[in-house]
């Protein structure tokens, strides 16, 4: 059974249909990828799938429950988790404390708990102080625990978003342009850690991103999109061929 | 690392001290009045500090909450309560002032679903404006006239207790996961709500728990003045509490109870200096936000307000990664 699965999926802003008609259907543990020209609708998909917009027309249904019209904390909280193109990390907190703060949903103590600091509150917090730093170490970041995430070096601070967004237990993870500004390097160890992630956490991955050599290398399937239309889907060597898709990337060939 | 039970034994001591500072009047009245006021605005200035600093909104009616305790309190001390038990009911009385604030905040939180920022802040500001009109035109609360008959039941030792209590029942909130949820906020909305923030759960308990300890702090102030009129509870009473929360530093427990303590002295100190007196504090202010735009302890907190447990949360699991 697909885990995501969406039809029809319409979003206007005032007269400008921002992404039309947008459909996918993600199997479990798939690895698929969206590209596309800046300014395609890429980010306003992400934004639809978890309930920042709610979709004009169209279902979008997670694992069975249909999730438009569910604010963005239920659908979190259902098992979809994101990364931000531009970077969204609580800034004045620590490391620790962003991860930790992604717990929210899976908490096991109510508010009055919370306010007496009772024995089960305790219990709970070492739980999730210790799931935290054991989050952190996997993405090497334990020794910065303590620091304000503000104060980490920018490849850190995308390590320290996707550390987040595992906090909350996804079982599919989004990630926007996991890949902006890394030199190559970077986006090699960068894909290395996409594959683990997937593994270890068993996932299952959408990703924008414009980095083609990261695209190409990884995703198992692409969906290219111009002007809020899906215009391509396929295998990634389809995709570079594809004329649509070169069409719009690079525009069209002179005539005469 | 301190010992687990030197806060509670010295709270305790400091309890104690004020009880017999109470009975045997071992201070000058003057004096213990000036404290009392101390920690009242201790509780103001961390119940306002939990909406405006930890979660970064901007109250500006926060007089309102504080009149609604004052009223309740007063009203059931004077008409309600036999003559001869106040003095032992006078707790509930409190409670019930905190109680009926509690509620009220519960009303105004479901506008900062929508709204926030400037926008929040009228919010606020029209409804302390309302709380002050309606008094004005109860007259059953004898109006814009005013509200007496209380005794003095506010002494040092019950104001300590409260603002004790508020001190913990804040630090708990603040390192608890709805405190994380409360900051979160602050530093980014959406994507606290995208992390499984449930920010209409955090905003609720946030202004139930702020509204409360403001109408706590509203029956203390109540049972000290011992006279209560609407106007005592206007925009410059919030603007009072604003500026104690800017002082002292926001998202900090030990910058809410500096702040409180040095803008109530140092307005007291400052009493001979007659007029000039406000001339003097907002300059001060003035040049505070220059030089520490952040309050004295902006962001920061003192050691032994933070519990241990998060204190050394990432040295304690290094520590026991090194064991196995």
């Amino acid at each position: 059974m697909a885990i995501l699965n969406a039809r029809g999926v319409t979003h206007f802003f005032g007269g400008l249909a921002a992404v039309s008609d947008f459909r996918i259907n993600l199997e479990p543990n798939e690895l698929v990828g969206i590209i596309g020209p800046n300014g395609a609708g890429k980010t306003t998909v992400f934004n639809l799938i978890t309930g920042v917009y709610s979709a004009t027309k169209g279902s979008i249904i997670f694992e069975g429950t249909q999730i438009v019209g569910k604010r963005p904390n239920q659908v979190t909280g259902l098992g979809i988790a994101r990364t931000f193109q531009n970077i969204r990390l609580f800034k004045e907190m620590t490391v620790l404390d962003n991860v930790r703060t992604a717990h929210y949903a899976k908490v096991k103590y109510g508010p009055v708990d919370a306010l007496l600091h009772t024995g089960s509150f305790c219990r709970e917090e070492e739980r999730i102080i210790s799931r935290s730093m054991d989050l952190l170490a996997y993405l090497n970041l334990e020794t910065h625990a303590g620091e304000l995430s503000k104060n980490l070096s920018y490849g850190l601070q995308r390590r320290l978003e996707i550390a987040r967004a595992l906090a909350t237990e996804p079982k599919l993870l989004l990630l926007d342009e996991p890949a902006a500004g890394m030199n190559p390097q970077e986006v090699d160890r960068l894909m290395e850690l996409i594959r683990r992630i997937k593994i270890d956490f068993d996932l299952t991955i959408l990703l924008i991103e414009h980095q083609m050599h990261l695209v190409m290398n990884i995703c198992e399937r692409l969906i290219v999109l111009d002007f809020g239309e899906t215009i391509a889907q396929g295998k990634p060597y389809e995709i570079q061929n594809n004329p649509l898709v070169l069409e719009a990337y690079l525009g069209k060939e002179m005539q005469g | 690392m301190r010992p687990r039970w030197l806060l509670p034994a010295l709270l305790t001591f400091i309890f104690l001290v004020s009880l017999a500072v109470h009975h045997f009047e071992l201070l000058d009245l003057y004096i213990q009045l000036i404290l009392m006021y101390v920690g009242i605005n201790i509780i103001l200035t961390l119940s306002l500090n939990l909406i405006n600093g930890y979660m970064g909104e901007f109250s500006v009616g926060h007089a309102g909450f504080m009149a609604i305790g004052a009223y309740i309190a007063s009203l059931l001390t004077v008409k309600i309560f036999p003559a001869y038990m106040t003095a032992w009911l006078f707790p509930l009385a409190v409670l019930a002032g905190g109680i009926g604030a509690a509620l009220v905040g519960l009303i105004v939180a479901f506008p900062s679903f929508k709204t926030r920022g400037d926008y929040l802040a009228i919010v606020t500001l029209a409804f302390g404006m309302i709380v002050k009109s309606a008094i004005e035109n109860i007259d059953a609360l004898g109006g814009p006239r005013g509200f007496l008959g209380m005794e003095k039941l506010s002494t040092l030792p019950w104001v300590f207790f409260w603002a004790a209590l508020s001190v913990w029942v804040i630090r708990n909130l603040v390192y608890s996961n709805f405190g994380r949820g409360v900051i979160s906020i602050r530093e980014d909305e959406i994507a606290s709500d995208l992390m499984s923030v449930n920010t209409k759960e955090v905003k609720i308990i946030a202004f139930v728990v702020s509204s409360f300890f403001a109408g706590v702090a509203g029956a203390l102030f109540a049972h000290l003045l011992q006279f209560i009129n609407p106007r005592a509870f206007d925009i410059i009473k919030s603007t009072d509490i604003l500026i104690m929360v800017y002082l002292g530093g926001i998202g900090s427990i030990a910058g809410s109870i500096l702040g409180a303590t040095i803008y109530t002295v140092l307005l007291e100190v400052l009493r001979p200096m007659g007029i000039w007196r406000m001339v003097f504090m907002p300059l001060m202010l003035v040049l505070l936000m220059i030089f520490r735009p952040k309050g004295i302890m902006g962001l920061k907190e003192f050691r032994w307000f933070v519990p241990i447990r998060d204190l050394f949360a990432s040295r304690l699991w290094h520590y026991k990664r090194g064991e196995k």
